[in-house]
């Protein structure tokens, strides 16, 4: 049984049709890679699966569970994290403050906790911190913790939020075009990166553009287009599929 | 962390004010008794307004609730008015439950609008006498001073000292707040509330968390308002002191204590310094507040990043934090639903 | 029977001012997403303003001239237009990259400076404002006798409406608007002076809800600095049920709540009018915040 589990998902906006019947798995301790053109109803996906949105019909499953209709931060102590495809991080806070939003829903302390400062409170934020800056060290920015997460640069903001994701301690983490404005460089750093985190048994889902991260990192691809599934497959199967080429190519192809 | 500039402010601030008592005469006490009250209204607001981002305008709501708590049963069933206060403030705390559990999923304008009117409401409430409870536009006289161990508390001076302590104890048990996972947690919901859902924290409950508590806190102002005048009327939690509480935290630096401190003395103590000016005072009020958006909209004292001591830290090696197992998540999902 | 229809004319009459009013706060929430909370003193200015011109030039007062009133109505609504204008420029414009707080607080401020300012020109106390400009009979429609000053006031604001209502529908000025308040980035992208927009919107608002504050002291006969703030939170009400940022709507959603509220204070309570006002403000707000006429609006995420 797949990790996380899609099944005739839709989902529509008036009259527009985001996503139509999609269906596809993801096998726990793979990397999926989810692409597709502009407007294919890729963030929607994620979307649903995270909680943000209510899919009007189908199913989507984690563990065996249904989790259609939870609310998103329930889905996230569940053990699914995301990050944004526009940054979302906290601007004001620091990177440790942002970090820490993260390890939020693994930790217990209240307002009473925070006024008395038992000493279990006062552990469980001792242990806080020090997860925190590990996952900072695992993105490379334990310098900047201190900083304002406004004054980082762009790829150093994914990468902040990719470490906040991770400090949740998810199962799975969805990642919406993480190399959003990266550079080469930071491209296959950020490979490296992931494929560090599947190694510690996460499973990772993500939606890029960049096609040569997409062919080099992932195991799996589902295309969509149009808000339906076109392909399944390997890089090598999806690369050859006329439809994929179709799809991307398109109207040139008429030329 | 004691030499701070927080620390050294605060030490400041005490000094000063435990040797008002021997060098100030009754009307300026008077005067830093209402600038205490302003802080301790302001530093509730502060939690729903600074620290969790909501607009609230309707605060004298929850300071009137308190107020007229402590004079309805102190004045009908003779309660001594310190034990009161803890009442004053779970009414409050009540009513803010009640008021933010329909309203929680309003934008930020809306929401501003809603706490006006439900500010508007009460008032008119308590004017048109409901329930028979609140005297109408009278208000309700005879309120009892407080009595503590045979000493009646009941000259200004006793005041300054029952008010400022009740300051401090707000500042130091909020500043702890502040520097918690419940104050992070406000933080994140101010910041990005999708983010902020996005990465594991219940928004509503924080939102709701934040309006409880700092309603409650304005409720037991309202019972030390209530015993200071022995007399309250509805004209006292007008919309007008609602937007001072909200000037207080806005302009001296929302979300930073030291800051709605400074606002209290500012917005409360230096009109009384230019009471010859009588009614340009207002005008110059509303000018400020205009200049203050436009060149310094942080506030005087403006919020800074949460400082962490990170020495002694360094065992942390460049390892991942474990992900969780299988069985992990059903462990951890219960203990989020035991999460407060 | 005709105690209803009483209540109801009455409430169309108010309910026309309420829409009036609405109108200025609906267009600027439309164009620049801001509550300005002065607007509420603005209309208090018309009738200030009204009372020095009448005062001032006494022919203006001429009882039932048309063209004595005509010409106050416009003298009025041009020099709060102004005011209008300025106020946007000195406490709005600067703070237009800020934070929305921000904004919101210098609206508080600049409501405080006007209605102090206003304190402190005219006084504190309730100024008498001359009567009888307006003429007083009773008609009689449909068997019942009502005042031609309310059928005046209302057809007036009627006529502002509708000609607001042209405006914004026909010109190239009011497409501009209507642009600008779905989006500003786009408007401006095609072409559209969105300063300009702004000027005009601080330009017609303040006109029309100056306009709605004379005809209240032409009705009433006395005004305080303090009218704005009820009249201000009634229609700003009014604006919200009908959808706030909607014109059509804040027309619709004054006359409605004007007579809902005439209604309810003949048949419940007159003291918990106000009251009234906003639970109904609060109740769609929960409810249905986009108002009656409003569209929805999804958040990217």
């Amino acid at each position: 049984m797949s990790l996380l589990e899609i099944r005739s998902l839709t989902k529509r906006f008036g009259g527009l049709v985001a996503v139509k019947n999609v269906s596809f798995g993801v096998e726990a301790g793979s990397i999926v890679g989810l692409i597709g053109p502009n407007g294919a109803g890729k963030t929607t996906v994620f979307n649903l699966i995270t909680g943000i949105y209510r899919p009007d019909e189908g199913e989507i499953s984690f563990n065996g569970k249904s989790i259609a209709g939870l609310a998103t931060h329930t889905i996230v102590s569940n053990g699914i994290a995301r990050t944004f495809q526009t940054i979302r991080l906290f601007q004001n806070l620091s990177a440790l403050d942002n970090v820490l939003a993260g390890r939020h829903c693994r930790m217990k302390s209240g307002v009473l906790g925070a006024m008395l400062r038992y000493p279990r409170e006062r552990r469980e934020e001792k242990a806080a911190l020090v997860s925190a800056l590990q996952a900072l060290d695992f993105v490379h920015l334990r310098a900047e913790a201190q900083n304002q997460a406004k004054n980082l640069s762009y790829g150093n903001q994914r990468l902040l939020e990719l470490a906040r994701a991770l400090a949740t301690k998810p199962q799975l983490v969805i990642l919406d075009e993480p190399a959003g404005g990266m550079n080469e460089q930071e491209t296959t750093s950020l490979i490296s990166l992931i494929r560090k985190v599947r190694d510690r048994g996460i499973t990772v889902l993500l939606i890029e553009h960049d096609m040569s991260l997409v062919m080099r990192v992932c195991e799996k691809i589902v295309v969509l287009e149009y808000g339906s599934k076109i392909a399944e497959g390997s890089p090598q199967e999806i690369k050859n599929d006329e439809e994929v080429v179709r799809a991307y190519l398109g109207a040139e192809q008429e030329d | 962390m004691r030499f701070s500039r927080t620390g050294i402010f605060y030490l400041a601030l005490a000094l000063l004010l435990a040797a008002s008592p021997l060098v100030l005469n009754v009307y300026w006490l008077d005067v830093l008794n209402s600038v205490g009250l302003y802080a301790i209204l302001g530093l509730s607001l502060n939690i729903i307004l600074g620290d969790a981002g909501l607009f609230n305008l309707g605060h004298a709501a929850f300071y009137a609730v308190g107020a007229y708590t402590t004079a309805i049963l102190n004045t009908r069933f003779q309660i001594p008015v310190l034990w009161l206060l803890p009442v004053a403030g779970v009414a409050a705390g009540l009513f803010g439950l009640i008021i933010v559990r329909p309203i929680i999923r309003l934008r930020g304008d809306y929401l501003c609008i809603v706490t006006v009117g439900v500010g508007e409401i009460v008032r008119i409430a308590l004017i048109n006498d409901v329930f028979g409870l609140t005297g109408g536009s009278n208000g309700i006289l005879g309120i009892q001073r407080p009595h503590l161990f045979g000493f009646i508390i009941r000259r200004p001076q006793h005041f300054f000292f029952l008010i400022w302590v009740f300051v401090a104890l707000t500042v130091f048990l909020f500043t702890r707040l502040q520097h918690s996972r419940f104050g992070r947690a406000l933080n994140y919901l101010r910041e990005d509330e999708v983010a902020a859902e996005g990465s594991g924290v219940n928004t509503a409950h924080y939102k709701t968390a934040a309006f409880v508590l700092g309603a409650a806190w304005a409720g037991m102002a309202g019972t030390i308002f209530a015993t200071k005048m022995t007399i309250i009327a509805p004209e006292s939690f007008s919309f007008w002191e609602s937007v001072l509480m909200f000037t207080v935290v806005i302009l001296g630096g929302s979300g930073s204590i030291p800051g709605v401190l400074v606002g209290s003395f500012l917005i409360i103590g230096l009109p009384e310094v230019f009471r010859g000016f009588a009614d340009a005072r207002m005008l110059i009020f509303g000018a400020a507040m205009i200049l203050m958006m436009i060149f310094r909209n942080q506030g005087i004292v403006p919020a800074h990043v949460r400082p962490y001591s990170l020495e002694g830290l360094a065992e942390a090696e460049s390892a991942l934090p474990e992900p969780a197992a299988s069985a992990e998540p059903a462990e951890n999902l219960q203990a989020a639903k035991e999460v407060r | 029977m005709e105690q209803f229809f009483q209540q109801f004319t009455n409430g169309l009459a108010v309910g026309g001012i309420y829409a009036l009013v609405a109108l200025g706060y609906t267009m600027v929430y439309g164009v620049l997403k801001l509550i300005n909370f002065a607007h509420g003193d603005l209309f208090t200015a018309g009738a200030y303003l009204g009372l020095t011109l009448v005062t001032t030039f006494t022919m203006l007062a001429h009882k039932g001239s048309v063209l004595g009133i005509g010409l106050l109505i416009l003298l009025v609504m041009l020099l709060v237009a102004f005011l209008g204008a300025v106020l946007e420029r000195t406490a709005y414009k600067p703070l237009r990259k800020s934070p929305r707080l921000s904004v919101v607080v210098s609206a508080l401020g600049a409501s405080i400076f006007l209605e102090n300012a206003m304190m402190l020109i005219y006084g504190a106390r309730i100024q008498v404002f001359p009567q009888d400009i307006l003429p007083g009979i009773p008609v009689r429609i449909f068997g019942v006798y009502i005042p031609l000053l309310r059928i005046v006031i209302f057809g007036l604001s009627f006529l502002m409406m509708t000609g607001l209502y042209l405006f914004i529908q026909k010109t190239r000025i009011g497409t501009a608007i209507r642009a600008a308040a779905i989006d500003q980035g786009a408007a401006s992208l095609m072409g559209i002076n969105v300063d300009r927009v702004i000027l005009t919107v601080f330009l017609l608002g303040p006109a029309l809800g100056a306009a709605a504050g004379l005809l209240v002291a032409l009705q009433y006969g006395e005004i305080n600095f303090l009218m704005g703030w009820s009249y201000g939170l009634k229609a700003f009400t009014a604006a919200v049920l009908g959808g706030i940022g909607n014109i059509p709507g804040a027309m619709v959603g004054g006359l409605l709540l004007g007579v809902l509220e005439a209604l309810g204070a003949a048949y419940i309570s007159t003291s918990w009018k106000d009251a009234i006002a906003f639970c109904v403000l609060i109740i769609v707000l929960i409810v249905r915040p986009t108002g009656l006429l409003g569209e929805r609006v999804a958040e990217k995420v």
